[in-house]
């Protein structure tokens, strides 16, 4: 029954609080520009406004193009049962999940390419194909900072990695590889999730475009999944990062709940800030950044390995 | 035990009454099948039934060769190899009914059909063999077989030279064997299999190297692979499927059997194993990115796959050398688990591109397009056979995987910092799931979704026949089962890794197995929240208008050939791999205001055999000539020279 309760906490955490980021992320960029900005519940808005209307569908698509934005939520909400927010355990933990967790986004991934695929546009195959290469180069960068967590925790399943004994691995000389990890955590969360400098969300160019070229063609229910998976998505790959940077306990689940809403929603304002200082990398230069990054991370390996 | 040995000898006999049958009729195709499916099915039983047993089921008769003796032996080793073995060899006979019937092919179809058996029951000798004769006995019937499947459509000079590089190659490597089982029998005294870790290490070097390259060589591990991209674009579609399913399997067969009678293995064994198999991995996927013909693309995926096996046996290798049972465990169960996964989802992947290749006629990735719609079926177990190859929940290829991360990682947990830098096969490892992601979507998307982009596949007009749907359905099935419970299997991947190497039963399936059925029951979630999902969005947009063009970003006139081609869409990454691939590209350049039009193609050759063997031997031959030229250059004074410097030579060493 306590399973069913901690999992229940879970997912209404996650799937009532997820596209608050976005409007988090949104307002805070608005502040940076100095604009007032759409209220914070306007993804709230867009997705109710989205779900009543009508989609409309090209001639050339098939059933694989809502396989996209269905895996696109089913896989955040399946994850999210792995990962533990804050200090709410997983629900469900067991040897080697981490893996699950890493290759869960993959699935998603498959399909949402093949979704983009399915319209037979050139703009979403190059969103596609644009994806996948950085999935590619961003992948082994994951696998680095799980094993330097791993190494640390001395254990292979998530909620074990994002345990208590965080708070004093930051002061042994271990540290150092953490803040290393938490940094290549953050440029993951940001490929991930297309946001600057590595993709522009808000962009008006369909050349320039990464994630939301694929997903030019979804219209009504299909395009609220895909948002809302979107924003899914952020609050659970957010989450370790959050742990990272706040690995305290209060002791009540509430407290904790409500200790991991708030770090969830600094690290929105963060995302904003970084939206709003830095310019957009040229195309060509993110893979070179990535590659920086895996080793960043490699070198947080070696550090720990010794 | 008698129902093995019944079994193969059906199987090779299956294809004989089809030799003596009509030309053209179909009483001879069927029989065969028949005969086949009786045959794998009698083998299968008779694996299962030792299974049950618990005890390998051995057999021993003489043989008239001298040190030869017909030795079979049965162990949960070979089983994991022979299970998948029967499940394809059988789908097989059934898929060719429908891809080569003898109506089509009365030219080959008889021959191909006796090979056929004699490939798959020389498969089953290999995989029992307990004695060296025995076994390079099988292993040159199997390469002869093999040669011949390939060689189908020998009037094709595309096949010719396939199977003249995979005869060379296999001939290769069977030297190297030849002499390596000369030199155990001169350690052990006796041509028959030694047991299980009963050499001592000492002097295993030279053995270890030449089993290696011997069955590396079969395997295709990289850079022996030179064969394996041309002589499977070149087989029928379901002799590839064997080829790439089960034959490279023998390869990895031999290695494990060869490691198993050594009681130490030496640290390097392990590393080098495990770097070949990171090396294979990675550069067969990347070079598997770079390809547009969808055989030769899924031959390079078979690199890919041996090497991450490669990558499970030397963790294995590395756990037995620094006496860690758990790893031992691991990496090899992991490694075993891909070698039954890779057999059925790579002949599932062979079968559907056989039945794209049937109806289109093209074997171009880029002259398809659009067929999800024109051949449901066919698109639904490639989808699945994809998502199982790139190691994804809730198919099979994700359980092996995962095994050999756990493996991995478990490295971390080491006394010494040698050890732990195993911990590299992780991100590598990565790196190979997120290239393979790509590579399939890619073709998935390119091959099946959109407009079609040739003439050919608008007008494909037939989904598979019947009997080439049954057995890629079957394999589907048999993925999703391994994915979806794992944990049905455990019992079999810990017994063979029990014969391989003497593990303590503190290891038992309590620990590093235990979390399997966890794995699968994650799998179940995702199917059933995606089918609910599914379910719910397809209710909603029931009644959407659905005829309208695709958005082109204002664009009015937009045509199919203007889609993003499978070329386009890997360029991008395998820029990144400049250097490796060495992608040729031709033409493209646009100059001018008003640019006339242009040509543009991209090729990636082989690294190994067009970049490296094919201008070696080339050079080696052309002065090897230059040399002939200057000896033998027609002047009689020269000859002279010669005779007289022979009879100084000879002179001097009489004088000694």
């Amino acid at each position: 029954m306590e399973l069913f309760a901690r999992a229940a906490l879970h997912l209404t955490l996650l799937l009532v609080f997820a596209p608050l980021l976005s409007g988090v992320i949104a307002r805070t960029k608005a502040l940076f520009a100095g604009r007032t900005g759409a209220p914070l519940l306007q993804p709230y808005f867009d997705l109710a406004r989205l779900l009543r209307k009508e989609s409309v569908f090209s001639r050339t698509t098939t059933w694989v193009f809502l396989a996209g934005p269905v895996a696109g939520v089913a896989v955040p909400v399946l994850a999210a049962l792995l990962m533990p927010f804050g200090a709410l355990p997983a629900p469900f933990a067991f040897t080697g999940d981490l893996l699950l967790f890493v290759y869960l986004f993959g699935v998603a991934r498959f399909f949402t390419v093949a979704a983009a695929l399915d319209t037979g546009s050139s703009f979403e195959g190059m969103g596609g194909a644009r994806e996948v290469t950085f999935a590619c180069l961003a992948e082994p960068t994951v696998l680095f900072c799980l094993i330097v967590l791993a190494r640390i925790a001395d254990s292979l399943s998530l909620s074990a990695l994002l345990g208590p004994h965080l708070a004093a691995a930051w002061r042994t000389p271990a540290g150092l590889s953490l803040g290393l990890v938490v940094v290549c955590l953050l440029v993951v969360l940001l490929v991930e999730n297309s946001r600057i400098p590595f993709d522009d969300p808000n962009t008006h160019l369909e050349l320039t475009m990464v994630h939301e070229v694929m997903v030019l063609d979804h219209s009504g229910p299909p395009f609220a999944l895909v948002l809302y998976g979107a924003a899914l998505k952020l609050m659970v790959l957010g989450a370790p990062i959050v742990r990272l940077l706040l690995p305290v306990a209060t002791g009540h689940w509430a407290g904790d709940a409500l200790l991991f809403l708030a770090g969830m929603l600094l690290l929105a304002v963060l995302i904003g800030i970084v939206e709003s200082v830095i310019a957009r990398l040229r195309l060509v230069r993110i893979p070179q950044v990535l590659i920086g990054t895996t080793l960043l991370s490699g070198f947080a390996l070696v550090l720990v390995l010794r | 035990m008698i129902w093995f040995v019944a079994g193969m000898l059906i199987t090779v006999l299956s294809g004989v009454p089809g030799l003596l049958a009509d030309r053209s009729g179909r009483g001879g195709e069927r029989l065969a099948c028949l005969l086949v499916l009786a045959g794998t099915a009698s083998a299968g039983a008779g694996v299962l039934a030792v299974l049950a047993s618990g005890t390998p089921a051995l057999l021993a008769g003489p043989w008239a060769v001298p040190g030869g003796e017909l030795a079979l032996r049965l162990d949960p080793l070979a089983a994991v190899f022979l299970l998948p073995l029967c499940l394809v060899v059988g789908g097989g006979a059934v898929y060719g009914l429908g891809y080569w019937p003898q109506r089509a092919h009365s030219g080959n179809g008889r021959r191909f059909r006796f090979f056929y058996g004699l490939l798959a029951a020389s498969m089953m000798l290999v995989l029992a063999a307990d004695n060296s004769l025995l076994f390079l006995f099988a292993w040159e019937v199997m390469a002869v077989a093999a040669f011949f499947l390939v060689t189908t459509e020998q009037e094709k000079a595309e096949a010719r030279r396939a199977g003249f590089i995979y005869l060379v190659s296999a001939h290769a490597g069977a030297l190297a064997l030849f002499a390596l089982f000369a030199l155990l029998a001169r350690q052990t005294g006796t041509l028959h299999f030694p047991a299980a870790a009963s050499l001592a290490g000492g002097g295993a070097t030279l053995l270890f190297l030449l089993g290696l390259f011997g069955f590396g060589f079969k395997a295709g591990l990289m850079p022996l692979h030179i064969w394996l991209p041309i002589a499977h674009a070149a087989a029928p579609s379901h002799a590839s499927a064997l080829l790439s399913g089960i034959v490279l399997k023998t390869g990895i067969y031999g290695l494990l059997r060869l490691t198993s009678f050594f009681t130490e293995i030496p640290p390097w064994w392990g590393w080098s194993v495990l770097a070949l198999g990171a090396v294979s991995g990675i550069l067969g996927v990347a070079l598997a990115l770079a390809q547009h013909d969808l055989k030769r693309l899924l031959a390079y995926h078979s690199v890919e796959n041996i090497g991450i096996i490669a990558m499970g046996i030397g963790l294995a290798l590395l756990g037995r050398s620094y006496g860690s049972p758990a790893l031992t465990l691991l990496g090899l169960a992991g490694a075993l688990l891909h070698v039954i996964n890779h057999g059925l989802f790579k002949s599932l992947l062979f079968f559907s591109a056989g039945a794209v290749v049937h109806a289109t006629g093209s074997r171009e990735i880029d002259h398809y397009g659009g067929l999800l719609r024109r051949q449901p079926w066919t698109a639904a177990c490639f989808l699945g056979g994809a998502v199982a190859i790139c190691g994804l929940p809730p198919f099979n290829g994700f359980v092996s995987e995962w095994l050999i991360y756990l493996a991995a990682f478990d490295t971390m947990r080491g006394s010494t910092l040698t050890l732990r830098l195993a911990v590299l096969a992780a991100p590598a490892l990565a790196l190979i799931g997120g290239l393979a992601l790509a590579c399939f979507v890619k073709v998935f998307g390119v091959a099946f979704l959109g407009e079609p982009r040739s003439a050919a596949a608008a007008a494909v007009d037939h989904d598979a026949a019947p009997s080439m749907r049954g057995p890629m359905l079957a394999l589907l099935l048999a993925c999703a089962w391994i994915g979806l419970l794992p944990g049905m299997l455990a019992p079999l991947l810990q017994e063979a890794a029990g014969v391989w190497a003497p593990l303590p039963r503190v290891t038992g399936l309590a620990a590093p197995l235990a979390p399997l059925p966890l794995v699968g029951a994650v799998g179940w979630v995702l199917l059933l929240y995606l089918a609910a999902l599914g379910w719910w969005l397809h209710r909603r947009s029931r009644n959407a208008p659905r005829d309208v063009p695709t958005w082109g970003c204002g664009y009015a006139a937009p045509t199919p050939r203007m889609q993003y081609t499978a070329s386009s869409f890997a360029d991008f990454l395998v820029g990144q791999f400049r250097v490796g691939l060495w992608t040729e590209r031709h033409g493209g350049r646009v100059t001018g205001l008003f640019p006339a039009p242009r040509a543009f193609s991209s090729h990636t050759p082989d690294a190994v055999l067009d970049r490296a063997l094919l201008p070696g031997f080339r050079t080696l031959a052309r002065s090897c000539s230059w040399l002939r030229a200057r000896v033998q250059n027609g002047r009689v004074p020269t000859y002279l020279l010669y005779v007289a410097m022979t009879l100084l030579v000879l002179l001097v060493v009489a004088a000694r």
